[in-house]
């Protein structure tokens, strides 16, 4: 198998008509994923490389029933479509923008909540389940189907952490991009609980980064779970220049939280095989699993 | 975004909260002649865009126009290095010169996007002052937190739970409830990430002002807030970083020698790391971002190369949205401009990576291919040792 994204996915792009979204659009379906429609307002009734295009998410999923959206809207916008296709019944959507202002992913993670929505992102590659299908703007060809799950909060870097995996012979179950920003939806325990009982995934590999406190909580659930699949860490940015910190109000809320050198700290006491040089994230994987087997 | 101490009070007083009486100097004589206007008993506050200024000696009293005139001129022109402005410290341009506001209660007021709890929480505390951060630790009950969302904003009886557990005077009660709604409404109006009055003074008449105050703004919310934006000093920035920054580029400059040219935040820490981990030292930040053009690359390299700590660099691009051939060309481009007399090391992974070390490998310039991400960082590192 592999988690939320199969071959059988229907997938809808809101902003389906501008440049990125038509060039994207058009990967996703050469790499054989099914793309049933697209959103954009004020160009309903028209065709888009082949697709039907609506006005609103209610129409398109009245018509075509999709069951992922993925949306290429500008940021201002943006969060306004991810409440939309919450609205049309989407359990599954997939914010690719980046640069959506904070206070707008608060309402809107909180609107979902209230449908019972998953939002994968926003400022994310998105995810893909090689050999099924890609829902997102990753570089197809560097993938290949295998047994481990990628949870990563980087985009760039998780091609390179892909492109090593897919070189030693270790294909990826599903790989998904998190996304960058403050806030985000689906983190790494809501994941790493779905990897947990994928049958195809064997081993998780976890790309973090400086900031926020997903890794942290990701360690505290893995302790906490006794979790059974091997789990390798990489997290970025322990050379990073301090960046300007916030006022006093940041570290009250925050603590001494969010350092790379904490969230290694965190992830090694829960078992976690953590991965120092960036250029040894495939073959770090490839001896844990190796391990594994041994045992 | 942050701004400025005296740009933030101005906001607030269109709010119709109180502040000690001020004025902005930028020369010495000025500093004087606001001095004599506000009596002779003043405060002196360095404007640089980080907090911490006390400590680094950027806050000074004097009680005479005279004194004070001497105080600036210590202080017009001085690096100030805080807790939080990052090594390279802040130069003084200006100064904030205030009335001397005698000593009463310290309060601490902070609004606060919480993105732990993904909510926004609003913070008091009866000890306002500069060690509200040991306190917190040391003693959380003497803080209390209300957490709020942005459809509802900041209830009233979280505002009035709030000033109870403040235990304010009865005079200073209503304002400071009245303050509490208008800051949260200008915090959700403005796209604010935070706003912090620490501290607010009671003062013996039971008026409420504030003393200082730091404003923080979302990046992602300026372009919906021009009001805001026109608020942005680029003179804080250097030459380079100005460049960087209208070419949309993620530039941060660094101490190191290796000049680091990367796609991807995480894939350009990742690069620093590395370069650390074999026993280098980056020069720079830099993530040319996903949108980048042939000139963004160009100038980007341009800014590394001219840069006189730079010994070697790497560029190090995998290839998606970024397509190796722009980045070649940009190479090309800026390295036939500016005499390139530096060893660069390539590495191009991704989208048309053959067409963009085809490129470069015709422009007969000083580079190295080099594929595998550890052989390229261990290159550029003993190459910048050389």
């Amino acid at each position: 198998m592999s988690i939320l994204l199969d071959r059988d996915s229907r997938i809808l792009i809101q902003g389906i008509t501008g440049r990125q979204a038509s060039f994207h659009t058009e990967r996703m379906m050469e790499y054989g994923t099914r793309v049933v429609a697209g959103v954009t307002p004020g160009k309903g009734g028209q065709f888009h490389l082949g697709l039907p295009v609506f006005n609103t998410v209610e129409e398109a999923v009245r018509q075509k029933a999709p069951d992922i959206s993925i949306i290429f809207v500008p940021p201002l916008a943006a969060a306004d479509a991810v409440m939309e296709a919450a609205a049309g019944g989407l359990k599954l959507i997939v914010c690719i923008t980046e640069g959506i202002p904070n206070l707008d992913m608060l309402k809107a993670k909180r609107f979902l909540a209230e449908l019972g929505s998953s939002l994968i992102g926003p400022n994310t590659p998105g995810l893909i389940s090689p050999g099924q299908g890609k829902a997102g703007i990753m570089p197809a060809s560097i993938h290949r189907p295998g047994p481990v799950g990628l949870i990563s909060r980087s985009g760039t870097l998780t091609y390179e952490a892909v492109y090593q995996l897919s070189r030693l012979g270790l294909g990826q179950s599903t790989a998904i991009g998190i996304g960058g920003d403050p806030i985000v939806g689906l983190k790494f325990v809501e994941l790493l609980e779905m990897f947990k009982s994928d049958s195809q995934t064997e081993a998780v590999l976890m790309i973090g980064e400086i900031g926020g406190q997903a890794e942290e909580a990701a360690a505290e659930y893995l302790k906490r779970s006794g979790y059974p699949k091997p789990v390798a860490a990489y997290v970025a940015g322990l050379t990073a220049p301090k960046g300007k910190r916030l006022g006093h109000a940041g570290a009250i809320i925050e603590g001494n939280e969010g350092s790379a050198q904490d969230k290694v700290k965190c992830l090694a006491a829960a078992g976690v095989r953590i991965i120092e040089n960036p250029a040894r994230i495939g073959q770090t994987v490839k001896e844990l699993m190796a391990e594994r087997q041994g045992n | 975004m942050l701004i400025y101490e005296f740009q933030a009070k101005a906001l607030l007083q269109e709010l119709g909260v109180v502040i000690p009486a001020g004025h902005l100097a930028e020369t010495v004589d000025e500093t004087r002649v606001a001095a004599q206007k506000l009596g002779g008993q003043v405060i002196l506050k360095a404007q640089i865009l980080s907090g911490g200024r006390g400590k680094a000696g950027g806050i000074v009293a004097a009680d005479s126009a005279e004194k004070a005139g001497l105080a600036a001129a210590r202080l017009l022109g001085k690096k100030l290095i805080t807790a939080q402005s990052g090594g390279r410290g802040l130069v003084v341009k200006k100064i904030l010169v205030e009335e001397f506001v005698p000593p009463g209660r310290e309060i601490y007021l902070g609004l606060v996007v919480d993105r732990k709890n993904e909510k926004l929480a609003a913070i008091v505390s009866q000890q306002g002052g500069v060690e509200i951060e040991e306190l917190s630790k040391s003693c959380p009950q003497a803080i209390k937190k209300e957490y709020f969302y942005p459809e509802q904003g900041l209830l009233f009886f979280q505002a009035r739970n709030l000033a109870y557990f403040l235990d304010l005077p009865e005079a200073s009660f209503k304002t400071f409830l009245d303050y509490l709604k208008k800051l949260s409404e200008f915090f959700l109006l403005r796209d604010m990430k935070l706003l912090e009055i620490n501290p607010l003074i009671i003062k013996p008449d039971n008026l409420l002002v504030a003393a200082d105050i730091k404003m923080d703004f979302d990046d992602s919310g300026l372009a919906r807030q021009p009001e805001i934006s026109a608020l942005e000093d680029w003179s804080e920035l250097s030459p380079e970083e100005k460049k960087a920054r209208s070419f949309k580029l993620n530039y941060v400059k660094m101490e190191g020698q290796i000049g680091c040219l990367v796609n991807g935040a995480g894939l350009a820490m990742a690069t620093m790391d590395i370069i650390k981990l074999f026993g280098g030292q980056p020069a720079n930040f830099l993530d040319i971002g996903g949108g980048v053009t042939e000139e963004a690359v160009s100038q980007a390299f341009e800014i590394l190369a001219s840069d006189r700590q730079v010994k070697a660099c790497l560029v190090n691009i995998f290839g998606g949205i970024v397509r190796c051939d722009l980045v070649a060309r940009g190479l090309v481009a800026s390295a036939r401009k500016i005499d390139l007399n530096k060893p660069i090391v390539v590495r191009l992974q991704g989208t048309n990576e053959a067409e963009g070390r085809r490129i470069l490998g015709e422009a007969n310039l000083p580079f190295y291919f080099i594929n595998d991400f550890e052989q390229a960082a261990q290159l550029a590192v003993s190459l910048s040792q050389a």
